[in-house]
């Protein structure tokens, strides 16, 4: 059960993207996914979204191959938040965050389930506060959080969100971090791709680290994230340390030549 | 909900308004007496003004589909070709002189219309692409635009080729109600298409991959917004040669009210289209000009200075 994938391989313009990679998300939990620029998790991601078919290997949701589920139900168990903040018209903030819940209403109207999930989206992400302003307005962290509460207005069972904290301050790269894990807390399977590795550390459950289309390691946070398996797939010297409760600090330092 | 009724109504006002204008005034109780005054505002201004409010109402809505489509408040419906593959059949039948018969000059631009969606068809292919399909567009309007210029010049006789290129600037004279029987039903099924696909417009502000990752299938989509604007665009040109700039107008002059989302745009623009090719003719008929100004020639002269009033409000926000 959950969301797995087997011996995904794709290749984009004859260059391999994936080679062979498997794993799972595991739900009720944060899988987060490393790996330095082009190492193919965004690929991945997108493979587990059904937005690309691999060239082999399967993905299934539950036992059912992806292709087999309907869009609609597939829409509606996972959330898709894409690395590129789209937003083409300026619509405001209340309307975008509905657009969420697009899979699951009929054709014309929403129903109180949807109302009372769009406003709970736009409350857990700190939204609320600008729900009538119009969403081209807000400044660029601003908008990441609109798009997330896009993506809890869904309730998906299954989130997928590349790189969702790039743009955000610390507090509310913080707060956007709370929010994934409440809805891993409520169920959800979450999967992150993630650059900060001091934030990868202390959110993830599980860790999938890929390079050059392979995942090189996957498991725990603390069997994976070792200096040499970083080291390894980043190519850079990687520091490693502690803050007084214990928590890990990771920082890159210098490029390994 | 409450804009619609507000566009229903100016839109009633401006057709009542329609049946007044011209250049013979009929009195209101002459309008039902069946004398031939009468005829006058029944089986010339009322069709007219049901001609004109379809083709707005074509144009309008077909406009604000395809922005929202290419999520470009440029776009124009004339972008895919299929305005211009409809006047390329209509210009076929000019020229072979079919037209003697008020149904085939309509017919063979419905037919343009449908050969030009299937040309899309097979240039854009399955990939849903919006730069392959927008390409595919421009090739099919440089081609029928072409051809039209070609039979204009081949044309036998001087009388033939003014003929054609009258009826390329689009008007609404001595339109009948076999006009409206024939663009009705079309542009309906046309707008209905649209109408089913305003959801998946709404999705795609987010983008691509988000839209498709909310269900839309991609494939159909584009063609359900081929098919509507082929339909509604195809009829009104059928019915009325091309008219310009309501397409690219109307959705932009409505957008701000309904808070720029794509499904909210389309009815509004629909009526709001059909109120303005409705007023516009309407001028056209009482200019004191020896004959009637066309009326594509005059939405054009009427949207030049929209446009230069739209240019100089954004040049005010970028400085």
């Amino acid at each position: 059960m959950g969301l797995r994938f087997d011996h995904l391989s794709l290749s984009l313009r004859g260059r391999p993207v994936l080679r062979d990679v498997s794993g799972a998300i595991a739900p009720g939990g944060i899988t987060v996914i490393l790996g330095a620029n082009g190492a193919g998790k965004s690929t991945l991601l997108s493979c587990l979204a059904a937005l690309r078919k691999p060239d082999a290997g399967t993905v299934t949701l539950d036992g059912r191959t992806l292709d087999s589920v309907p869009a609609q139900e597939r829409a509606r168990k996972i959330g898709l938040l894409p690395q590129q903040a789209d937003i083409h018209w300026d619509i405001n903030v209340r309307a975008l965050v509905a657009l969420g819940r697009l899979p699951h209403h009929g054709r014309w109207r929403r129903s109180s389930e949807d109302e009372i999930a769009i406003e709970e989206a736009m409350a857990q992400t700190d939204c609320a506060r600008f729900a009538d302003r119009k969403a081209l307005r807000l400044s660029g962290g601003e908008q990441a959080r609109v798009l997330l509460a896009r993506i809890l207005a869904g309730r998906p069972e299954w989130i997928l969100a590349d790189e969702p904290i790039a743009s955000l301050d610390p507090a509310h790269q913080m707060d956007a971090l709370a929010c994934f894990r409440a809805a891993a807390q409520a169920g959800a399977g979450v999967a992150l791709v993630l650059h900060d590795l001091t934030q990868a550390a202390r959110i993830a459950d599980h860790l999938i680290i890929m390079k050059e289309g392979r995942i090189i390691a996957s498991g725990p946070v603390a069997d994976v994230l070792t200096p040499e398996i970083l080291q390894a797939a980043y190519g850079v010297r990687i520091y490693i340390g502690h803050d007084e409760t214990g928590a890990s600090i990771i920082a890159p330092v210098a490029k390994l030549s | 909900m409450k804009l619609n009724i507000g566009l229903l109504f100016a839109l009633v006002v401006a057709m009542l308004a329609s049946l007044m204008a011209g250049r013979t005034w009929v009195p209101f109780d002459h309008w039902l007496s069946g004398d031939l005054q009468s005829l006058i505002v029944m089986e010339l201004r009322l069709p007219r003004a049901c001609v004109g409010a379809i083709v707005g109402a074509s144009l309008g809505m077909a406009g604000a589909a395809m922005q929202g489509y290419l999520r470009n408040p440029l776009a124009d419906p004339g972008l895919f070709g299929v305005s211009s593959s409809a006047a390329l059949g209509a210009v076929v039948s000019l020229y072979f002189g079919f037209a003697a018969s008020a149904w085939l000059l309509p017919l063979f631009a419905l037919a343009g219309a449908g050969f030009g969606m299937a040309a899309l068809a097979i240039l854009a292919g399955r990939s849903g692409s919006l730069v392959l399909f927008t390409l595919a567009g421009v090739i099919l309007s440089s081609l029928t635009g072409a051809f039209t210029s070609l039979l204009i010049s081949l044309a036998p006789t001087p009388f033939a080729s003014s003929e054609i290129v009258t009826w390329l600037m689009g008007a609404l004279v001595d339109r009948s109600w076999d006009d409206v029987r024939l663009a009705l039903p079309v542009s309906g099924v046309g707008m209905a298409v649209m109408l089913v696909a305003a959801r998946s417009l709404d999705a795609l502000t987010l983008g691509d991959a988000a839209a498709r990752s909310l269900g839309v299938n991609m494939e159909r989509l584009q063609w359900m917004i081929v098919i509507g604007i082929g339909l509604t665009v195809g009829s009104s040109v059928a019915v009325a040669g091309i008219i310009g700039f309501v397409g690219l107008v109307v959705p932009h002059l409505v957008r701000p009210l309904v808070g720029h989302q794509p499904s909210a745009l389309l009815i509004p623009s629909a009526l709001a289209g059909a109120i303005l090719v409705v007023l516009a003719d309407c001028m056209v008929r009482i200019l004191p000009s020896a004959s009637e100004v066309r009326l594509g020639i005059a939405m054009a002269s009427l949207g030049t200075p929209f446009f230069i009033l739209l240019l100089f409000r954004m040049r005010r926000e970028i400085a």
